[in-house]
Formats: C-alpha cells, structure tokens, sequence
C-alpha cells in the first residue's frame, strides 16, 4: 500500500470514528487507536500518539460550542484540571516504559468499560442538599440556563472527585484518550454535579488534559506527521459531522450499535495483549 | 456563583479555541497535500515503532525544519499548533482571573499552565 492509499483509508477510518464518537458521546479517540492497531497493524505508539492529537482537536473544537451554552463550569474545569494534568504527565511517562501488550490489554478493558457505559445511556441528577466547605471556598457551585430560568447546583464530595481526576488524567496519558466517560463519571457520580454541566465541562478539560501529555508525546517520537495528518483531520470531519447530525439521529440504536463495535474491539485488544502481538 | 465576567470569559475562550482548531487543520491539510504530492507513491511504514525523526520532536526542531521541501515539519508546526490551543486557553484563563481579581485561581490556573509547559519545553 502506498501513502495515497493508506492515507484516505486512514482518514475514512478516523471519520467514522470521530462521528460514532461525537453522536454516542464517549469520543473518537478510543475506537481510533484499536481501529488502526487490529485493522491496519500500525503500531500502538503511533496510533495513541496520532489520535492523542485528534483528541485536543475535537474536544477544542467541541468545546467552543458548548462553552456557548453556558453550561459548562469555568472553575470546576480549571480546578480539575491540576489533577487531570499531572495524571497525564504521570500517566505518558507510564506509557514510555509500559510494554506495548501490557498497553494492549488495559485498552481493552477501558474498551469494555466504554461499551458498557455507551449502552447504559444518561443517569439521573440527584440534588445536593449538604454543602461541601471546600466547594463553597473554591466557588465551584453554579448554576445552568434551564426552560424555568437558571437552575442553582451544589458540589460535593469535592477531594474523591479530585482523585479520580488524577485516574482519568493517568488513563488519557497511558492510552492517548481523552477518558470523557470517567472525568463525567467523577464529576457527575461523586461530586453530583448536574449531568449537561459534566459532559459540557469535561469536554472542556479534555483537550488540556490530552495537551499536558502531547509534548511528552512529542519528544518521544509517538507523534508521526504521516499517520497523525489523517487522523487527526478525519476524526475532525467526522465529528463536526457527527455533532450535526446529532438532532434527530437514532440515538438509542447507535448507543448499541457503538456498544457493539466497541465490544469486539475489546476482546480483540485483550487477545492480541496476551499473545504479545501488539 | 458565576458571575457576568464568568460568562463573558468563557464566550472568549470559545472563539480561541475555535480558531486555533481552524488555523491548526488549515496548516495540518496543508503540509498534508504536500505530503501526498512528494511522498505519495512510497510505502508507509508504521507497523514497526521507530520514532519520528528527531527534528519532528521537539519545538525548537519543528520550527527549525519548517520549510517548503518539508511537508512533514508543516503538518507537526500544524499539530503543534493545535497543542498550543489549549494551553493559549490556559494563559487566557489566567488572564481573565486577574481581571476577576481573584487570587486563589490565579494561583490554580498558573499550576496547571506550568505542568502544560514543562512538558512542552523539558526534554523528556
């Protein structure tokens, strides 16, 4: 195959990849990188370098528009976003010295996580009625434009949150991800934090997330100019395309249908991590 | 509680993201059309990890090596630039909170924009 083969096919790829992510939530970045392994036998490396990047360009280009919204919580994000970064750096230094079995297999489980969590669809807000002292003091609660006016939130559970930020930050630097599903997990589950503020807000860390362990990335060689240009600008048009579309599609049957895809991913990772054929 | 300037720093912020995207895409397809016209009949090799070459790595490397006859060094500028996006969204964060006069995000957001510099600009 020569590059102006390989390089649309690869950019079909992403473009799927990025629109099933944008539609269904949960990103284009964690169906790109074992697309390009299992299909295309591109090595981990790169393909977790190449879509790291198309990670920041969506989740910025994501952002953008609901930052508009004004859902998304500015000081909840930035707060966050310590943890998240030094997980990233921990987590792209983990990357380095991991064998690339061992990065296999642990995709697959998040792959399995994210099927998981793609067919189970959005929970319920729950209210906070007690007050967090240390969400008072870093002014992390707010409130979200719903039909009767502004609606008030209350954050708790505040230093579990923190904690699983750094988990989340770890796991986007280990596998090139930009783990959306557990940042939304840690806000929306631990610190009750409304589900739109979440989703919207963790859309917003994940580009910083995923730029604290680009650079590390960069120096260590992942980042392939040849294998990153398609990826990146498919996963982009995929998921403007996606984001679009998203008013009207079937939500519920590509929930499953991504759940599925996502499932076979899986398994496939985990086989090819306990062979050592990655 | 989210105050007015809140809401007015973050439609800020939405356009600065949107635009280094655009202008990142803009030079990524750029170097990629380039790419394909020098490099298109040659086989790529990604199955084997070698990493990229060294003047592809680094800030000072990208820049250095950005020329017309290489395409590659244009699209890592383009993918460099999309990695500045946020942290510009950092550093104008911090801005911003300054306005705000407020100190304690002042001091949270310098954190996170010196982790996103240290590893951009350590050798690692």
């Amino acid at each position: 195959m020569t590059n102006l083969e390989f390089t649309p096919l690869v950019f079909g790829i992403s473009a799927v990849a990025g629109c099933l992510g944008a539609l269904t939530g949960l990103g284009g970045g964690v169906v790109v990188t074992p697309a390009l392994t299992l299909l295309l036998g591109v090595d981990i490396r790169y393909a977790i370098g190449a879509s790291l990047v198309s990670v920041i360009a969506t989740s910025s280009g994501a952002a953008a528009a609901f930052i508009r919204e004004g859902y998304s919580n500015i000081r909840i994000g930035m707060f966050l976003e310590i943890a998240t970064t030094m997980g990233a750096l921990f987590g792209a230094y983990l990357a380095t010295r991991t064998p690339t079995s061992i990065l296999s297999l642990i995709f697959g489980f998040v792959l399995i996580h994210a099927a998981w969590q793609s067919s189970r669809g959005r929970p319920k807000d729950e209210k906070v009625t007690k007050t967090d002292a240390l969400a008072t003091k870093l002014k992390l609660n707010g409130s979200y434009p719903s039909p009767d006016g502004p609606c008030e939130y209350q954050v708790s559970h505040v230093k579990t949150g923190f904690s699983m930020m750094f988990g989340a930050g770890t796991l986007s630097g280990l596998l090139g991800i930009g783990s959306g599903a557990l940042k939304v997990i840690a806000m929306d589950q631990a610190m009750r934090v409304p589900f739109k503020v979440s989703t919207t807000t963790s859309n917003f860390m994940i580009g910083v997330t995923a730029a604290a362990s680009a650079g590390i990335y960069l120096s260590r060689g992942y980042i392939e100019p040849g294998l990153a240009m398609p990826v990146m600008l498919g996963v982009l048009a995929g998921s403007i395309l996606g984001a679009r579309q998203l008013i009207g599609a079937k939500v519920r049957v590509l929930r499953w249908l991504f759940a599925g895809v996502v499932g076979v991913m899986a398994v496939e990772m985990i086989a090819s991590g306990l062979k050592g054929k990655v | 509680m989210k105050t007015w300037s809140d809401q007015r720093l973050e439609v800020i912020i939405s356009v600065l993201l949107r635009t280094g995207v655009l202008i990142s895409a803009l030079v990524v397809l750029l170097g990629g059309i380039c790419f394909l016209s020098k490099h298109g009949d040659e086989q790529p090799e990604y199955r084997v990890f070698h990493a990229a070459p060294a003047s592809d790595r680094s800030v000072s490397g990208i820049i250095h090596a950005v020329n017309p006859s290489d395409c590659q060094a244009v699209i890592q500028l383009g993918l460099l630039l999309l990695i500045l996006t946020p942290m510009a969204r950092v550093a104008f964060s911090l801005a911003g909170f300054a306005l705000e006069r407020d100190g304690t995000y002042m001091a949270l957001t310098f954190v996170v924009l010196a982790i996103l510099i240290y590893s951009l600009a350590a050798p690692h």
